[in-house]
């Protein structure tokens, strides 16, 4: 039946039917219009030239690469080479710029806190936090509190070498376990807590025995600490007499210091990052509010 | 049998009517070149608007050294819009969303007292087609010529007059592409760049883009945007009404229409004889193929070229000009019936757009006049929210953005209030008088990290409002912000 109506002529249009037919309602057989026909051998051109200069087909162990020899690889590599290009002007300042410099210089400055702020969540924010406010054993970079010093060259060094790191020159110094290692007894590491809780004015726990703390505190702690419990930032012994606790203020946090002993690591940044981002870094910590 | 044959004829007739083909084929059209009043007025449009956009460019407005002196620039890289003495910056936007409001009321008032006048004589599509029909009637001819030539002209001489006439064409295309780019730098350099072939590659892509669009809108597609691409004939034929004047044929006057010779004779009979002569000069002057005899019609753009050339006519038989003419139905049919004639041009419509208007205007021209030249935006630090310092007090630390839209340098002292003894330091700026100091550079920002820190005890988890505020020091002209002091 729909044979029947192949090359039949619409009365109303005087177009020829394609012979399909639904429900009484036949398909006009109308050309598709002519620029959408060159538009479609357009397109099937264009694609067959692109196999041919631009990489195509997979192959079993590689692919088809193209007349033009073009790789996405080296495109991204022109395009990073442009970007340094573009920073390398600012780059070279900082590396030739001592510290103090960048941070008199506010063009200077502001480029490398922008760079530093980069670089810092790249790097760092994993374990400081991406705003630096630090974590339990994670120190804060915003305050005024620095185990190794929190100058311009300090901060520098430490991000360059480390702290316990794997790099000779990074800062040394360990928190002894002066329990597990049986250096003091239970009763001595509970006295020596209550007597440090005491330095910087925490509320004494009841049965506290301060002054047997404090001799234990000058034959054990002392040498590292001070006398005073104020701190050696070349030991990177933390000041004992202020607010600010890298691993809690309570009774049975110091006694774990204590017992176990600390010495969380800091790695050397000397090898992985180039000097100019090192820089950038250091003026980013320093002027995030506690820089010395 | 044969009761149902008789009956199946008269129907096949209408299923063929209904069956037509929606689709009707485009005529080409070659409107004839017309004289008169509403010929003048879209010529006088026609070169004072083009002129405008070829040539503003090119205007100097001096703002001082490092600015640019261009009065009208669309500045993309630094963010900045220059409108002779106005600088608008990317967060006042608003001022372009309050013009884009005008605009659009300025569009419906026009509609509300005559219809489609923007579609006849102000819109960008029907000025360039009004210039490239121009040309096209230069090079070839009146369509009178064109048909003769179509018939007698050598086929050299009609493919070197069609060339010409695309060449010129092409030429308007691509001025108009070149100035539109000449709003985004200053013109004279950018100019100067592109004839040496060292313009940047955007501004010859925009060109490019932009001949293109003009060469086939204007040249070829014509009409047929009007009618079938521009949504504004549809939006306005809903908001216009029946006291809005259109492009009218007088038919109360016009019918019955008849040659000269014959309604002269009906008339002196003292039959009806109307004034039309159907001569079709209104359909030949039209530029968008419409018969205005036949009523208002989606095609007519209200260019009044119809109007032109019928007044022609009939000043040459001595009939009285304005058998075509703005007015509207309602009246024509009230003249038909005898009844007086009604033109109420103040209408609520027409009075609530104009009160719009003046009101979002004077908003306008308000906060323009009244803006300050400075601004000052705070972020607080979310990450720490607070931190404590070893001596036991609590800090807070803020980005301060800092905004001087003077175009001399300015310095600005921060004071902050709300905080209880507080410590406030800006990182790296000076104090003057106990409080930090800032410079800003000319029609630039600054953005500077600020530190309050007290000792004061605060409640627990407490929430401080701050106020923040910038003065400069030599005007004593001050903005401010607020946001909080947060405490463990
Ligand atoms: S009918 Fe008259 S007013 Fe309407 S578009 Fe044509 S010439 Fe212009
Ligand atoms: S131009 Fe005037 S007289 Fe001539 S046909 Fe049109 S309306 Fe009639």
């Amino acid at each position: 039946m729909a044979e029947a109506h192949h090359n039949e002529v619409d009365a109303a249009s005087g177009v020829s039917t394609t012979g399909h037919e639904w429900d009484g309602i036949r398909e006009l057989n109308n050309p598709l219009p002519r620029w959408w026909l060159w538009t479609f051998y357009a397109c099937i051109a264009w694609a067959v030239a692109y196999w041919v200069v631009y990489p195509a087909w997979p192959m079993v162990s590689s692919y088809t690469s193209g007349v033009l020899g073009w790789r996405s690889r080296d495109a991204v590599q022109v395009q990073l080479a442009g970007l340094r290009a573009q920073r390398a002007v600012f780059a070279e300042k900082l590396e030739a710029a001592s510290l103090d410099q960048i941070e008199q210089n506010p063009e200077l400055l502001a480029f490398a806190r922008a760079q530093g702020r980069a670089a810092f969540g790249d790097n760092c924010a994993p374990c400081h936090g991406a705003g630096a406010g630090g974590a339990k054993g994670y120190p804060n970079l915003n305050d005024d509190d620095w185990l190794w010093g929190g100058s311009l060259e300090q901060i520098h060094a430490t991000i360059t070498h480390g702290a316990r790191s794997t790099d000779d020159a990074g800062h040394q110094g360990n928190m002894p376990a002066f329990g597990t290692d049986g250096i003091l007894q239970r009763p001595d590491i509970l006295a020596a807590a209550d007597y440090v809780r005491s330095l910087s004015g925490l509320p004494p726990a009841p049965d506290a025995q301060i002054a047997k703390g404090k001799e234990v505190f000058e034959a054990n702690c002392a040498a590292c600490h001070g006398p005073e419990g104020k701190g050696n930032q070349e030991l990177g012994a933390p000041n004992l007499t202020d607010g600010i606790w890298l691993y809690g203020s309570s009774r049975a946090d110091i006694v774990a210091d204590i017992t176990h002993g600390r010495g969380g690591i800091m790695p050397a940044w000397g090898g992985r990052l180039d000097e100019g981002t090192i820089k950038a870094l250091t003026v980013y910590v320093h002027t995030l509010g506690g820089g010395k | 049998m044969s009761a149902s044959l008789e009956a199946a004829a008269p129907e096949a007739a209408t299923a063929t009517e209904d069956d037509a083909p929606l689709y009707a084929a485009r005529r080409k059209i070659y409107p004839i070149a017309v004289h008169g009043r509403f010929r003048r007025i879209k010529w006088t449009i026609l070169i004072v608007t083009l002129g405008i956009y070829y040539l503003l460019p090119f205007v100097r407005w001096d703002r001082g050294p490092g600015a640019p002196s261009q009065a009208v620039l669309i500045d993309f890289p630094n963010r900045r819009f220059y409108f002779f003495f106005i600088e608008i910056w990317p967060q006042e936007i608003y001022y372009i969303t309050g013009l884009l409001i005008l605009a659009a009321l300025v569009l419906f008032f026009m509609n509300a007292v005559a219809g489609r006048i923007w579609c006849g004589y102000l819109c960008p599509q029907t000025v360039w087609t009004d210039l490239f029909q121009a040309i096209e009637r230069l090079v070839e001819g009146d369509p009178r010529e064109r048909r003769e030539k179509l018939k007698h002209a050598s086929r050299g001489q009609r493919a070197f007059e069609a060339a010409a006439k695309h060449v010129l064409w092409l030429m308007v295309a691509w001025w108009t592409g070149g100035a539109w780019v000449l709003y985004f730098a200053d013109a004279p350099t950018l100019t100067m760049q592109l004839l040496k072939g060292q313009g940047p590659l955007v501004a010859y892509a925009w060109i490019g883009i932009l001949t293109f669009t003009t060469y086939v809108l204007a040249g070829h597609m014509r009409e047929q945007v009007c009618t079938y691409m521009c949504p504004w004939p549809r939006i306005q034929a809903a908001l216009t009404d029946e006291y809005a004047f259109n492009v009218t044929y007088r038919y109360d006057r016009g019918e019955p229409r008849g040659s000269f010779k014959k309604t002269e004779a009906l008339k002196l009979a003292g039959l009806p004889g109307g004034d039309c002569v159907d001569c079709k000069q209104c359909v030949a002057a039209c530029p968008t193929g419409v018969d205005i005899r036949e009523g208002a019609q989606l095609g007519c753009i209200q260019c009044g070229l119809c109007i032109d050339a019928c007044d022609a006519i009939m000043t040459k038989l001595s009939r009285p000009a304005g058998l075509i003419a703005y007015d509207t139905e309602m009246n024509v049919r009230a003249r038909q019936e005898g009844k007086p004639e009604q033109y109420r041009v103040l209408r609520p419509r027409t009075l609530l757009y104009a009160a719009l208007i003046v009101v979002i205007g004077g908003i306008m021209v308000g906060t323009l006049a009244t803006r300050s030249s400075e601004n000052v935006a705070i972020i607080h630090d979310r990450n720490p929210f607070f931190v404590l310092l070893s001596d036991g007090s609590i800090r807070n630390a803020y980005t301060v953005r800092l905004v001087n839209k003077e175009l001399v340098e300015r310095r600005f002292s921060i004071a902050v209030a709300g905080v209880p003894e507080a410590r406030v330091e800006v990182m790296g700026e000076p104090k003057e008088g106990g409080l930090p100091v800032v410079t800003v550079g000319p029609d630039q920002t600054t953005e500077v990290r600020l530190l309050v820190s007290t000792h004061t005890r605060l409640p627990a988890a407490a929430s401080l409002d701050v106020d923040f505020t910038i003065s400069d020091l030599a005007t004593g002209a001050s903005a401010s912000a607020r946001d909080h002091f947060k405490g463990p």
